[in-house]
């Protein structure tokens, strides 16, 4: 092992790469940041309220990079080319410096599905289809006049997720309790507005999400209508005439809304996979890259030096991707410590 | 005119239309009604069921779609033994919510 203090790449700045920064640091080591963005945070930077408890997003990334201050970071850097060395690797910088490094932490996140991609949903198309993305953003900045005053506002769930034909087999986790979240903020933004949420499976594994959901019936009177929107179209005045089945009716059903919101999913991030094979390492079926082993090692590679936290591996909470983030900080500790 | 052949009337639910004066009186009065999530508990565990089609998933979710007369029709063999209201997994007082509902007329007037 050599002397020197080992220098571990952190590409992406999002909350994953911003926390194992920062322990890595206090665990002695020199960390990099790596962010492509001009500004960190990565996608929790986008969100307004978090869910279980409702806390700023804002309030914890300024936290995280509180945290990561004094960690050397790159924002607006792309990686031009990464290649392996003997005992670590080279990455190319966009501004044309070279960074030699030990160890490499993959943190660059996922993509929210672009959700034009279900042309039957209207995305980009009819004025009141949004996204959760779009929503996250009239509750920062309010500045999205379709959002307006609406009676009757639809949520649709699983938007290019467990969904073959959109190429995405897996569920992406976090969107059906961003939907009750975002259900219940409408409500409490505009009470008189009915809100329907149409969902395939209900899946709210998580800590108060069942709460949650219960609170969304019976403290705001949302509606739950368990079908998969089959198509949406444009009414005279604007608004939209939602179809779907009533699969517990056994019926087909159909309401006008003024909002639909379509909660896109979480899919890989190209980047991620175009590196991963310029250094070896193996990209899973779903395009996430792909863990030394799904229970015991997720933070691990296959490769000797590669490491991974957060949603590089698939969608995860934030929770869970700051535990990863502490976790591959610890076991990138003990790679080092076995070189020794 | 006869043509010697009818239409059947659509089975689709319009929520645009449908009037739910019933049902919105209903969680007034029986506020746990709102929390139902269709599991089919009740429905699996009545004694009725099997025979005369009771299910108080579907009361509920026929009131929501505004489809009065198959609540009625429901309603009217239900033997109010309360064994549905000893599996519901949200805690609905589904007896209560039976008979709650029996009081009220479709436009969701207590009328007995
Ligand atoms: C609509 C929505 C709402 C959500 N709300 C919540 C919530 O309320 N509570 C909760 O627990 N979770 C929530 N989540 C999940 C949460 O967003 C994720 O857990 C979190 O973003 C994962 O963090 P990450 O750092 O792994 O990835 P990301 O947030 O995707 O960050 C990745 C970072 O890497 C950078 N990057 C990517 N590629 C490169 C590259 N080639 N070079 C350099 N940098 C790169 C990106 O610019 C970004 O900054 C929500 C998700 C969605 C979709
Ligand atoms: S979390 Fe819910 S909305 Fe999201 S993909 Fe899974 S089932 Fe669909
Ligand atoms: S109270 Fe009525 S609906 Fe409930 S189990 Fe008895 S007969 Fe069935
Ligand atoms: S058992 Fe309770 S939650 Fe389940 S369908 Fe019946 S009333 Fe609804």
């Amino acid at each position: 092992m050599v002397n020197r203090t080992p220098v571990i790449a952190v590409i992406g700045a999002g909350i994953a790469g911003l926390e194992a920064a920062r322990q890595l640091k206090d665990l002695g080591y020199k960390p990099v940041l790596i962010e492509k963005a001009p500004v960190v945070g990565g996608h929790v930077a986008e969100w307004n309220r978090l869910f279980p408890d409702l806390s700023p997003a804002a309030d914890l990334v300024q936290s995280l990079s509180k945290g990561a201050g004094s960690v050397k970071t790159y924002t607006d850097t792309e990686i031009a080319s990464m290649g392996r060395l003997k005992d670590g690797y080279s990455l190319i910088l966009g501004n044309g410096e070279t960074l030699l490094c030990d160890a490499v932490l993959f943190a660059t996140g996922f993509h929210l599905f672009d959700a034009s991609k279900k042309e039957e949903y209207g995305y980009g198309i009819y004025d009141r289809v949004i996204t959760n993305r779009d929503l996250e953003q009239w509750f920062n900045n309010r500045h999205d006049p379709r959002v307006a005053n609406p009676k009757a506002v639809g949520f649709v769930h699983c938007v290019g997720s467990r969904d073959v034909k959109a190429g995405n087999t897996q569920c992406s986790k976090v969107c059906c309790i961003t939907a009750i979240k975002q259900a219940i903020e409408i409500k409490e933004e505009f009470p008189e507005a009915e809100v329907y949420c149409f969902y395939m499976d209900l899946r709210l594994f998580g800590k108060k999400y069942e709460d949650f959901y219960i609170k969304a019936q019976r403290d705001y009177g949302i509606h739950f209508i368990r079908g998969r929107v089959s198509e949406v179209g444009e009414a005279i005045d604007g608004r939209v005439v939602v179809k779907a089945e009533d699969t517990l009716n056994g019926k087909p059903i159909k309401v006008t809304l003024d909002l639909l919101v379509l909660m896109a999913g979480i899919v890989c991030n190209p980047d991620a996979q175009h590196y991963a094979r310029e250094i070896g390492v193996a990209v899973d079926e779903d395009g996430f890259l792909r863990s030394r082993d799904n229970v015991s090692s997720i933070v691990e590679s296959s490769r000797p030096g590669v490491f991974y936290a957060g949603a590089c591996t698939g969608a995860k909470t934030i929770p869970e991707t700051l535990a990863e983030a502490r976790s591959a900080a610890l076991t990138i500790h003990q790679y080092f410590n076995k070189r020794k | 005119m006869d043509f010697g052949f009818t239409l059947s009337p659509s089975s689709a639910v319009n929520l645009d239309t449908v009037d739910h004066a019933r049902y919105d009186r209903l969680v007034q009065l029986a506020p746990d009604a709102l929390t139902c999530i269709g599991c089919g508990s009740c429905s699996a565990t009545c004694t009725a069921a099997p025979w005369s089609g009771m299910s108080v998933r579907k009361v509920i979710l026929c009131l929501q779609r505004g489809r009065d007369e198959e609540v009625d029709a429901m309603l009217s063999r239900c033997m109010l033994c309360g064994k549905c209201t000893m599996v519901c997994p949200r805690g609905i007082n589904t007896r209560h919510l039976i008979l709650t509902l029996c009081r009220l007329d479709r436009k969701g007037e207590v009328v007995r």
